[in-house]
């Protein structure tokens, strides 16, 4: 076990147990649909961050996945009366295997072609989401969804399902975490600083990428079965191509290639719009504007600009009193 | 079918299309100095629409003075979106700068939305709305307008970009701007440059376009994504294919509406492109990607 893995074990260890005692001391039931909303997201970000920062590929359509895992659940349970966990695993299995078929063709295309066959066919996702009134139940949205339940039990309190999302969130980080630290992320990685180097090394970069892409749809896709069992109630509006743009934005407003740094990305785009609440009119005004600072101000993202913070404070609070001796380590 | 009335989608292709074309080559400018995809572009084209309408109704102002000092506003927002959000970070990867792109598009259409409200909004078109009959086809004399001025606007860009001396250095910096930077030309002032056209030209667009399909604060989304749509479909980076992709597009689309059904106009129009992407990677007219490791 290298040393890196082993630092992420303890980060994410230290994430859970943080998220694990968050909702008693939060005490507030709105605070904890917010939470869930973040645990959510960040499950989709994680996914992307490895498809957009470690293998330099970029999908403008994880909303459309998102909205397939939803939709694919609820149609199976509430109207064909499938069990939810059966209909749960077909949504996540439906997802997948669209990403496949779709990601065979698109992943040979590169760059801004990639993001436009990608956002092409997010955009034919959420038209279907909207016109196939008789199985989407249309614009107005898709209800009386059962509530989450596995092996006949209900997760009745909100709290219960939160603790599962939570579960299945740190499960979405072990594998991601584990991903980058196999061979397939040295691969990704190879393939991203250059294909054709990577390629010369024997890597097979189309199975690669196409790993990858199908990976990072199945989180989107599990994030989607778990909001639809969730809030019982979906809506294309949730599908569209502005959430596709927002999961790119928290890839990259968190610090690309880092995981923990996505992660605070999503749960910071996900809380920015429920505290903006407060100045109603000019919220997205706000919301716009801070987006744009951060994005000029931390280059590298939060996780860039919180490292670099720390290594500020360290260095003033320390490195005066010895002479400097960081000067060499602290910028690891 | 009957020829009449497929002349009819076929003139309402091309009109909605003219419009994608001017949206696309407003991204082809800005890509072609800078590199980045200008998520905002849209929204020049709805500022150029909604400004128009401001103008007319609250200074009641005729109608072409308020077009015009519509554009001229947008254009000037565009050249401040470069001073303030893009040449402070000039450095910074690509991705960086198209999210902050993103950023500033939220920002105006939601100073948009706090001034001008979610109402839509229409402009009156440009010479009375009696159509006129062309070979059994309705035809509005707006079309006209929109398919004349978007010529227009294609032969004086061929023109600025072939005589002017900005034109070819701006051409210059698109084929590579550290050679450009090094016989004296101001790089930084060209992409300003870029900003202020794009935004010109898109303002424009929307602005002929607000008698057809009327406009809000949130007409900029739809006519980013299509006009994005026209540049890849043309080859990225080749004017050119921008405009052309983008009257195949306007044209797919209305065929779409017409053959099949209005609701899937959009998927079809994309189904079309991503089959096209999927045999020809970089456009129709775009260059085949020859780079050297």
């Amino acid at each position: 076990m290298s040393v890196g893995y082993r630092r992420d074990m303890r980060w994410l260890g230290g994430f859970l147990v943080v998220l694990l005692l968050a909702p008693p001391l939060l005490g507030n039931n709105y605070y904890l649909t917010v939470l869930t909303m973040c645990c959510l997201n960040a499950m989709i970000a994680v996914g992307l961050s490895l498809l957009v920062g470690h293998a330099g590929q970029i999908s403008l359509g994880h909303a459309g996945f998102y909205g397939l895992g939803a939709y694919t659940t609820a149609a199976l349970s509430t109207t064909l009366g499938v069990p939810v966990g059966l209909s749960m695993l077909a949504g996540v299995g439906a997802t997948s295997g669209v990403a496949a078929l779709v990601g065979l063709p698109a992943l040979k295309l590169k760059g801004h072609y990639l993001a436009m066959a990608t956002l092409g066919f997010g955009v034919i996702l959420s038209i279907l989401f909207n016109e196939t009134v008789g199985v989407t139940g249309g614009p107005s949205g898709f209800t009386g969804i059962p509530r989450l339940s596995l092996f006949g039990v209900e997760f009745s309190s909100d709290l219960s399902v939160y603790y599962f999302i939570l579960a299945l969130l740190g499960l979405v980080i072990w594998v991601a975490f584990n991903i980058l630290h196999s061979r397939v992320g040295r691969a990704l990685r190879a393939l991203h600083t250059s294909e054709k180097a990577a390629q010369a090394m024997g890597i097979d970069i189309a199975r690669y990428k196409l790993f990858i892409f199908v990976v990072s749809a199945a989180f989107a896709g599990l994030a989607g079965v778990l909001y639809a069992h969730y809030l019982t109630f979906i809506a294309p509006a949730s599908f569209g191509f502005l959430f596709s743009v927002q999961l790119i934005v928290m890839v990259v407003l968190g610090g690309m290639t880092s995981v923990p740094g996505t992660i605070a990305g999503a749960f910071f785009l996900t809380v920015l719009p429920e505290f903006l609440r407060a100045f109603e009119n000019v919220e997205i005004l706000l919301f716009g504007a801070i987006l744009v600072l951060c994005m000029m101000y931390l280059p590298d993202g939060l996780a860039g600009g919180s490292s670099r913070l720390w290594r500020l404070v360290w260095r003033k609070m320390f490195v005066r009193a010895e002479k400097d001796p960081m000067e060499g380590g602290g910028n690891g | 079918m009957d020829q009449a009335s497929l002349l009819q989608y076929l003139i309402t292709g091309l009109t909605v299309g003219a419009t994608y074309g001017l949206t696309a080559l407003g991204f082809t400018i800005i890509f072609n100095t800078t590199g980045i995809i200008n998520f905002a572009q849209g929204e020049f084209v709805m500022l150029g629409g909604m400004m128009s309408v401001f103008f007319m109704r609250a200074l009641g102002l005729p109608e072409p003075l308020a077009i015009v000092l519509a554009v001229a506003g947008t254009t000037l927002i565009g050249a401040l979106v470069e001073r303030l959000a893009i040449r402070p970070v000039r450095d910074c990867p690509a991705i960086n700068l198209v999210i902050i792109t993103i950023g500033v598009s939220i920002l105006i259409r939601g100073a948009a939305m706090l001034l001008w409200g979610k109402d839509t909004f229409a402009l009156p078109a440009f010479s009375g709305a009696a159509p006129v009959a062309f070979f059994g086809a309705a035809l509005m004399p707006q079309t006209l307008w929109v398919l004349a001025i978007s010529l227009l606007i294609l032969a004086g860009l061929k023109m600025f970009f072939s005589r002017s001396i900005h034109g070819k250095a701006m051409l210059a910096c698109s084929f590579d701007p550290k050679a450009a930077a090094l016989v004296g030309i101001g790089v930084d002032r060209m992409v300003l440059l870029s900003f202020m056209i794009s935004a010109l030209v898109g303002a424009v667009g929307g602005a002929i376009l607000a008698p057809i399909t009327l406009t809000s604060f949130d007409v900029g989304v739809m006519l980013g994504l299509k006009g994005f749509a026209a540049c890849i479909l043309g080859g990225l980076g080749n004017p050119f294919g921008a405009a052309a992709g983008g009257l195949i597009l306007g044209v797919l689309e209305s065929l779409g509406a017409g053959l099949i059904s209005s609701a899937y106009k959009d998927a079809l129009a994309f189904v079309i492109l991503l089959a096209l992407l999927f045999v020809r990677p970089s456009g129709l007219f775009g260059q085949k990607d020859g780079k050297r490791v």
